[in-house]
């Protein structure tokens, strides 16, 4: 490689560096602001009022989901393993929304400890499979 | 290659294989992951908008890689072609980005229940299509071809950057995009008989994009070095 290639090669190299040193920058500053939702337990020690919005997330418990036959109204468990929120909603679920799967909701951390949900998204994990291989790993458990 | 008349009259020959194998391959990949390939136990048939939204999603990043190696190249040996490659490229990029943005909000909103989420992986995502938007919008602005080049080219060097951050969004934060399911340390998380349609269409988007640059290249090409001997030659004009 002659010198005049060799001297932009390494300028080059320079800026690349420089690039990926600022944005290593920008994700280390950003870090937790980054998460778009809390966990209980984070929910739990964190000091919030009841009209700041947030965003809670975590697995809907078994056997938490309780539906209101006349209204829309649900309340269900949201845990991380470790603490638990309750949470209430009046409105539609999501299609995923079950029992032992990824919710994030969004509302007010009311003054009693439970949560009022203004919007409820299923959280989707990386697992595709046909529903007869679903029903055999089930039936394996 | 190098040299742009030597590109054209290789990629004359090499086109017509190149559309069929990759028009072929995209839709046999297409067909059996719509319709052959199973219905998901969760999701059910909506799962099938990744067989467009996994390539295209990995497209969008590819080529953004593609572009910065051409940027290195074109920096550093000054080579026509590489130049003339990476402004060619930038559209195709930006389409497949903005694709996999748009059939993503199409799955979100039957499964997630949104059509939009700020979290780490779509925020980023967003912002590589902003990237593309700005290195076409670059090249535009600056009259001199060759100095437009070497603008882009520094900026697709710069702007890598956001393609680790990209893939690994949904490690480093809480998202609601699911986590990969392809890794290199472990199994796929995913049935044979889904994956293999996807891989047939992974292979076929990126035909699909070679077909897409070669065209471009060629038009490019004809348009840089339109008073060129050897183009006039090639259209019958006096030279």
């Amino acid at each position: 490689m002659n010198p005049i290639r060799k001297q932009r090669l390494y300028a080059l190299i320079a800026v690349l560096i420089g690039s990926l040193v600022a944005t290593w920058l920008v994700v280390s500053a950003l870090s937790e602001n980054m998460n778009l939702f809390y966990s209980p337990t984070e929910i739990k020690d964190a000091k919030v009022d009841e009209v700041t919005l947030i965003r809670a997330g975590g697995m809907v418990k078994e056997d938490s989901i309780i539906k209101d036959t006349r209204t829309l109204n649900v309340t269900f468990t949201v845990t991380d393993y470790q603490n638990d929120l309750e949470i209430n909603y009046e409105g539609i679920l999501p299609d995923l929304f079950a029992e032992n799967a990824g919710v994030v909701v969004r509302g007010n951390l009311k003054k009693d400890g439970t949560f009022k949900a203004i919007e409820v998204l299923a959280k989707h994990d990386e697992n595709y499979m046909p529903p007869e291989v679903a029903k055999l790993i089930n039936e394996d458990l | 290659m190098g040299s742009p008349p030597l590109f054209y009259k290789w990629s004359s020959k090499i086109l017509p294989w190149l559309s069929i194998v990759s028009i072929l391959i995209l839709g046999v990949g297409l067909y059996w992951g719509m319709f052959y390939a199973p219905t998901d136990y969760k999701q059910g048939d909506v799962y099938r908008i990744l067989f467009i939204h996994v390539p295209s999603a990995i497209l969008g990043q590819s080529i953004f890689m593609f572009m910065a190696i051409c940027g290195f190249i074109n920096m550093i040996w000054r080579a026509k072609i590489s130049g003339m490659m990476l402004k060619s490229a930038a559209p195709i990029g930006a389409s497949f980005t903005l694709l996999a943005l748009v059939t993503g909000s199409i799955w979100g909103k039957p499964t997630w229940g949104t059509w939009w989420v700020w979290d780490a992986r779509l925020t980023s995502t967003l912002i590589l299509f902003f990237i593309y938007a700005a290195l076409i919008g670059l090249h535009s602005t600056i009259e001199d071809k060759t100095k437009a080049d070497r603008a882009v080219s520094i900026l697709s060097i710069v702007g890598i950057a956001i393609i680790p951050v990209i893939k690994k969004s949904v490690d480093w934060w809480q998202t609601l995009h699911q986590p990969s399911t392809f890794t290199i340390t472990s199994s796929p998380s995913m049935s044979p008989d889904m994956y293999q349609p996807l891989l047939i269409c992974v292979i076929g988007f990126y035909l699909f994009f070679a077909l897409l640059l070669t065209l471009n290249l060629r038009n490019e090409v004809l348009e840089r070095e339109k008073n060129k001997n050897w183009v006039r030659q090639l259209f019958g004009g006096l030279s």
